[in-house]
């Protein structure tokens, strides 16, 4: 069952379908529509392309990397402050477990044309969400320094610690190896990566009961440990954008990145010489496992409950509109991973293919998850630092887990 | 002014103490006493763009109909007070129980997120609140001896500090101590040391941030000194100075009883705003090494994807309490004054 739907997104993802051309009707008479979305080129131009649809409806949007800690208060309100919220795998689940979402099936039928039924999010039958992107953490590689030392591309994180090592040990740069491990929601990302690597599961199968104290568990601390080693030492302080700029300096070698980020890493801005030698390649695998330590995201759109049914129409036309734009996903093809028809996948892309072709897990949609990525981001810091135990780290997080999963209501 | 009078002048701001602090009070102490209802789930199949499973989701439909009849939760008591991340109290019986020596218990203790973030906020209270109070009366001191020519322009550099909007101050000095900043590649140097990081180490992430809270609290203790200096009765001083007394000797016996009223309300003021430090943290990105309790009030608030209400309304509630204890010798002392005053 997986394996043909696998078989349905390389599809999409890897040949241009020829459809007859449809777009979204765009002929909004009234209403109004405010968006909530995170703060990068490709959801910036998606909305743009939204915009280029309303018509007469009044239009707002908010691009905030704060989106997460404004959506569910601003999405409970009723009316609520938003009409649309762009959301992720991981940042849905809040808005399900609040009721905060509608269910998307007759818009879908009466203006979707063009959305392809693989972008659809169906949860329990009904459509809560139509995906427009998919993204995931993957390697980016200095070609000219491992050429230089005569390193090859490395396919696992054990090869990435011998490469960085060796590259350490040239003299060429201090702290070859970079990833976002800033303290909090950053760092708790490296470790579902790193633990889903590994085979791992966060919870006893059917329950919100924790099940990462393990030995799975300590392998991947000790993993994110010697990478963690490998790299700046104020690690803790750094997230995407922070990588970013160390890579643009030429300080790093080795960097496991957000594939949504290659387009402002390629861009012209910089050193060229750095742009030029800056190449792609799939997510790692660790511990011998086979598939990647990585989480595949999707981002779509949701539309808020709280809000009139004629809002929720025109913000669904318009968002529908850019959903399914060809032209859009032609113009902006290295901004991001299209899921949307007529997507020719270029070399920015490389990342989010190798991921899915390599069959990496999504992250996991499940309500309780956020809880766990929060006591993750906090309790694995001292274990880096060196302060703690692989094993007290992980059950400080089992502990930190339980506690707030009690006072939510789920154990 | 008798107390009559007082009332009336007092009851416009009383009024809006009770409605924007007071009720807020209460409504936070309320909430800290609930949790979530018990989450109805149930198994569905999720499809996304990378495949279907079949995975749990919350029950909206028994759910909604649990919450309306109980919007506040389910009555939790004092059960979030005492849970592993705020008091523990059950855990710490167990670490008593089980470890070896004193020392080991204390770890242990410690390494709970409540007592991390209490030992932190203690800390800094500890050494920012003397600081403040001794660098801002060596700067009054110092800018009260100057020519008045050049006091204006003094004090306006002198209160800069304040004006700097936290984040903005913690961010600048967050940059010049990276590794590359003006500050950080220097130490290196200085210390012959390339591995040297202010923001890796946690005692040294803890002095940064100490010293950036004496630095921006201190030309508020400085305004107030300063001003209250100029009050400062001539005749005493001069008669003083024609006795001999030193410098030194003047401002002990002097100048510092006779501002002692005001060096007690600096103090008040510096160990409340100390006890709520959060600003540094969140500009220094110091999450990792150092925890305050208003920074776990945040974390609770937005860091996660669900909002814990229940954690944050214990944690504030409980910071208000040590705020109280804190403040009760200098409040006790303060009113007894002003039972013998009368």
């Amino acid at each position: 069952m997986r394996k043909t739907n696998m078989k349905k997104i390389l599809i999409s993802l890897l040949f241009l379908l020829f459809g007859t051309s449809a777009y979204a009707d765009c002929n909004i008479k009234s209403g109004s529509i405010n968006i909530l979305a995170n703060d990068f080129p490709a959801l910036r131009t998606f909305v743009e392309t939204a915009k280029g649809c309303k018509g007469s409806a009044d239009f707002k949007v908010t691009h905030s990397s704060e989106h997460n800690k404004i959506a569910v208060p601003a999405l409970t309100a009723n009316p609520s402050e938003f009409s649309a919220r762009i959301a992720a795998n991981s940042s849905i689940v809040p808005l399900m477990n609040q009721d905060l979402i509608r269910p998307l099936d007759d818009l879908v039928k009466k203006y979707g044309k063009g959305i392809q039924d693989s972008q659809l999010i169906t949860i329990d039958g009904k459509i809560m969400a139509v995906a427009f992107m998919a993204n995931t953490q993957h390697l980016y590689y200095r070609e000219d320094v491992l050429k230089e030392l005569g390193i090859a591309v490395p396919k696992t994180y054990e090869e990435v610690v011998a490469a960085s090592e060796k590259i350490r040990a040239s003299g060429k740069m201090q702290y070859p190896y970079a990833a976002a491990y800033k303290a909090g929601w950053n760092l708790a990302e490296e470790f579902v990566n790193m633990y889903i690597g590994h085979g791992g599961e966060f919870f006893k199968t059917g329950t919100a009961q924790p099940s990462i104290n393990n030995a799975k568990g300590v392998a991947t601390l000790n993993m994110l440990k010697k990478l963690a080693g490998l790299s700046n030492p104020d690690y803790l302080t750094h997230d995407s954008e922070a990588i970013k700029v160390e890579w643009e300096s030429g300080n790093v070698a080795l960097m496991t990145l957000w594939a949504s980020r290659s387009g402002t890493l390629l861009d012209d801005d910089g050193d060229a010489k750095i742009t030029a030698a800056t190449k792609l390649t799939g997510p790692a695998t660790v511990a011998g496992g086979n598939i990647p330590a990585a989480t595949l995201w999707w981002d779509g759109f949701t539309l808020a409950k709280n809000r009139s049914d004629a809002d929720a129409e025109a913000t669904f036309r318009a968002l529908a509109h850019a959903a399914a734009n060809k032209k859009m996903v032609a113009d902006a093809a290295d901004q991001a991973v299209w899921l949307i028809e007529g997507f020719k996948p270029g070399p920015k892309s490389i990342g989010v293919i190798e991921a899915v072709k390599m069959k990496a897990k999504p992250y996991p949609m499940l309500p309780q998850m956020g809880l766990m990525h929060g006591a993750l981001g906090s309790e694995i810091v001292e274990f880096l630092q060196g302060k703690e135990t692989a094993e007290q780290a992980l059950k400080d997080v089992e502990a930190a887990y339980m506690s707030k999963a009690k006072e939510q209501g789920f154990l | 002014m008798p107390n009559k009078t007082f009332f009336w002048f007092f009851l416009p701001t009383g009024l809006a103490m009770i409605l924007f602090i007071g009720l807020p009070i209460i409504s936070t102490g309320i909430q800290s006493f609930y949790a979530q209802h018990d989450q109805v789930v149930k198994e569905v199949k999720k499809c996304d763009p990378f495949g279907c499973t079949v995975s749990i989701v919350v029950d909206q439909e028994k759910t909604s109909k649990i919450r309306e009849e109980k919007p506040l939760g389910k009555f939790n008591g004092f059960g979030t007070y005492v849970d592993r991340n705020h008091l523990a109290i059950e855990e710490i019986g167990n670490f008593w129980n089980e470890t070896n020596s004193f020392g080991e218990f204390v770890d242990q203790v410690t390494n709970l997120p409540f007592y991390k973030a209490l030992i932190f906020t203690l800390t800094y209270c500890l050494f920012v609140t003397p600081n403040v109070l001794l660098l801002g009366f060596i700067i009054a001191l110092s800018l009260n001896a100057v020519t008045r020519r050049i006091r204006g322009p003094l004090i306006f550099g002198t209160i800069l500090p304040m004006i700097v909007t936290p984040l903005v101050g913690s961010l600048v000095l967050f940059w010049m101590i990276d590794a590359e900043g003006i500050i950080g590649a220097n130490l290196q140097m200085l210390m012959d040391d390339p591995y040297l990081s202010l923001k890796s180490s946690k005692t040294l992430t803890w002095i940064t941030i100490i010293i950036y809270g004496i630095w921006h609290h201190s030309p508020f203790a400085f305004v107030v000194f300063y001003a209250a200096l100029q009050t400062v009765p001539q005749e005493p001083v001069e008669a003083a100075i024609i006795d001999g007394a030193s410098r030194w000797q003047r401002v002990r016996h002097i100048v510092l009883p006779h501002i002692y009223p005001v060096v007690t309300f600096v103090a008040l003021i510096s160990l409340m705003d100390n006890f709520r430090v959060f600003e540094p943290i969140i500009g220094f990105s110091a999450e990792g090494s150092a925890q305050s309790l208003s920074w776990l009030i945040y974390d609770n608030l937005v860091n996660e994807e669900v909002i814990l209400f229940g954690s944050a309304a214990a944690t504030s509630m409980m910071t208000i309490v040590g705020i109280a204890i804190l403040l009760a010798p200098v409040l006790i002392r303060t009113w007894k004054e002003f039972r013998t005053a009368r």
